[in-house]
């Protein structure tokens, strides 16, 4: 058999069957389903007289809504509050797996309960209403963001119908720097292939800098692809995917575990596999990174400066970076290290985990964030993330630090609930987008790794981590 | 969903690249437990120069007289023209029932966001993708004339201009099946029940973990 890439081989263990003009019917192994892409496929369902194809590959949560504090008041915006409640009702009429309802222990963004529960587990496909479903290739599953008809479809069917996508292999070779994150990767790569570099592929990260990151960064990096316009990315299995599963409560358990495993370490790329595009990265060159403008492909190295658009030949080009750095209030030339900021959001799909805050708060310790920062909060990504950290003392860093400990959710990654910028307000963000109005309307957002956001917050600016003493 | 065989829609240009989702339709309205009205909605932080909010009554609204939608020459426009990767961002199938509700049954432009892309012909709104020349012309043909309008044929998969140029589009079949008769692609699935379940169970023998 010819040589194949890890795409490949989750492509055609899925494909139930296909039609001439290339179209394929793919089966869905793990359907996760959140409250705001669902409702209107429930109704679907109901209005049609249907009833879900295989509901215990259905794991659900509330997360975008849910508030960040008081979480003894429940949910005070009442449309919010109704939304969360259709979910309750949908999944009480339809059943689940399993259901994080808001103030769980285990609810949380469902693209960090997906994987610390073992609900998604290498050789799956995976899908979610939510375009950052893209987190779950770290554990080498096809995993992609769905709108609700197909939300719908699924819940119906089990399957998709889908065409294959081109592969492409970003190979980041050689040593990650100290204070150099799979955050910094990501920033990285989509400012060197732009947002749209990835559009009609399936990208699969590769190379000694990628096996070198921790799980939690393999997701970082995998929850950003679709910032580089593709729909999954996805890393090989390797030991430390397997020992990131290991007794996780959905994880197989006794010998499907060992059957399971036998049959994970096959997910990986064979050797002499053909990719449609390669893209290389040396690892030792990235740097940390702060974007400046309303893209992320607008994105520079914290030593480097906001572009000047006078320099731009291209009249289109130029006019969408005056746009920016006007909606941003940023002048040509600024080196990034004098801008101050206002306020600072540790959290999102992108960097909530544990190991982020452990990052953050090593980081935060001992030290007292600036006067000019009005508000440094940290929103752990699951009720799991915040008892570990909580174990750990973190809160008691962050806190000490001037920092606020919250509750988890989606949070000021997209302000759906009351956590959001104000108009012109600027802010260091771990989330994952900074287009207009995404942390609140007329917010000005810079995406940075969680060392460089709480580096930011102690400083009122930004500053270089690896230098910050 | 509404059948797309032909349209001569007036045409709208929003001339600006990686329009996202976020701009399309604010997360504040994603807050519907609903699938329709969100056209009134549609890129609301540019259409309006206050801020809005679900519930809210949008006719009494200041509009933002400089955002091309609100050009009285542009009302009515059923055809958007746009640049390149338009729809980029999240999944919300919000995007394309906005754009639908307020009017539009096609958005032609360089590229477009991949989801978004796949979540138009959901719902009856064809995205089409022309040659980066061909949508400059169609831009300067568009701010030259008013009224401007534009032939879409899916039968024949074109795009003719009044002046009779006529651009070739890729549509794969499937989707332009069910497009052009306004198939609930549910059903059709469905007809394929019996594969489904025959795959499952050899699946559930190779991998019983996936199972229960
Ligand atoms: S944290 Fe942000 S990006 Fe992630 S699922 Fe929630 S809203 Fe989407």
């Amino acid at each position: 058999m010819a040589a194949q890439t890890l795409y490949d081989k989750l492509w055609q263990s899925h494909v139930v069957s296909q039609s001439d003009d290339g179209t394929c019917l793919i089966y869905i192994d793990r359907h996760l389903v959140h409250e705001v892409t669902s409702p209107q496929a429930f109704e679907g369902l109901r209005l049609a007289n249907r009833t879900p194809w295989r509901v215990d590959s259905v794991v659900a949560t509330a997360d975008h809504n849910t508030p960040t504090d008081h979480w003894e008041l429940g949910i005070q915006d009442p449309i919010s509050r109704q939304q969360v409640e259709t979910l309750d009702s949908n999944i009480k009429h339809f059943g689940a797996k399993a259901y994080f309802p808001f103030k769980d222990l285990r609810q949380g963004i469902v693209h960090v309960v997906g994987p610390e529960n073992g609900a998604t587990l290498p050789g799956m496909t995976v899908v979610c209403g939510d375009s950052h479903t893209s987190t779950h290739g770290a554990f080498a599953a096809l995993a992609h963001g769905i709108g609700t008809s197909e939300v719908e479809h699924v819940l119906a069917t089990q399957t998709l119908t889908a065409k294959k996508s081109k592969a492409m292999l970003i190979k980041v070779e050689g040593e990650l720097g100290q204070g150099v994150t799979g955050k910094d990767v990501a920033l990285a790569i989509i400012g060197e292939i732009g947002t749209a570099g990835g559009t009609g592929y399936a990208v699969e990260f590769g190379g000694s800098a990628i096996r070198s990151l921790s799980m939690e960064g393999r997701m970082t990096l995998c929850n950003m692809v679709i910032e580089a316009g593709a729909r999954a990315g996805m890393v090989a299995v390797d030991d430390k995917t397997v020992e990131y599963l290991k007794d996780r409560p959905f994880s197989p358990k006794a010998e499907q575990w060992d059957a399971a495993v036998a049959y994970w370490k096959t997910l990986v790329s064979d050797e002499g596999a053909t990719f449609d595009k390669v893209v290389e990265l040396d690892a030792s060159k990235i740097e940390p990174q702060v974007t400046w403008g309303t893209s992320p492909e607008q994105v520079t190295t914290v030593g480097g400066k906001v572009p000047n658009p006078a320099q731009l030949e291209d009249p289109v080009k130029r006019a969408s970076l005056e746009r920016a750095l006007s909606y941003m209030g940023l002048q040509a030339d600024t080196p990034i290290e004098q801008i101050q900021i206002d306020k600072v959001f540790i959290g999102s799909c992108t960097n909530s985990r544990i190991e982020d805050l452990r990052a953050a708060a090593a980081v935060a310790k001992g030290r007292q964030k600036a006067a000019n920062v009005k508000l440094a909060m940290v929103v752990p990504g699951s009720g799991l993330v915040k008892q570990q950290a909580e174990a750990e003392g973190l809160d008691k860093i962050f806190v000490a630090a001037g920092f606020e400990w919250r509750e988890p959710g989606c949070s000021m990654c997209l302000a759906m609930n009351a956590d959001r910028l104000e108009p012109g307000e600027r802010c260091a963000s771990t989330s994952n987008r900074n287009f207009e109005g995404r942390q609140g309307q007329g917010g000005r957002t810079h995406l940075v790794s969680p060392e460089m956001a709480a580096a930011a917050a102690i400083a009122g600016h930004f500053v270089d981590v690896r230098t910050f003493a | 969903m509404k059948a797309f065989t032909q349209v001569d829609g007036l045409v709208c240009p929003l001339d600006r690249a990686n329009v996202d989702t976020d701009a399309i339709i604010p997360k504040q309205f994603l807050k519907s437990i609903k699938r329709s009205g969100f056209g009134p909605n549609l890129f609301d932080e540019w259409r309006y120069l206050d801020h809005g909010e679900p519930g809210m009554d949008n006719s009494q609204r200041p509009l933002n007289p400089d955002f091309v939608l609100n050009q009285p020459r542009y009302k009515g426009a059923q055809v958007l023209l746009a640049r390149d990767n338009f729809g980029c961002g999240s999944s919300r199938e919000h995007a394309p029932w906005a754009l639908e509700d307020y009017g539009f049954r096609a958005v032609i432009a360089p590229s477009f966001a991949d989801i978004f892309f796949n979540n138009c012909y959901k719902n009856g709104v064809l995205p089409i993708v022309l040659p980066e020349a061909a949508v400059d012309q169609l831009f300067a043909e568009t701010a030259a004339a008013d009224g401007y309008t534009l032939h879409i044929d899916l039968a024949a998969q074109t795009v003719t201009t009044p002046s009779g140029a006529v651009f070739g589009f890729d549509i794969t079949g499937h989707r332009k099946h069910c497009m052009l008769n306004g198939l609930d692609e549910i059903g059709l699935t469905l007809q394929h029940a019996d594969e489904i379940k025959a795959f499952e169970a050899k699946h559930k023998q190779a991998q019983p973990w996936l199972f229960g």
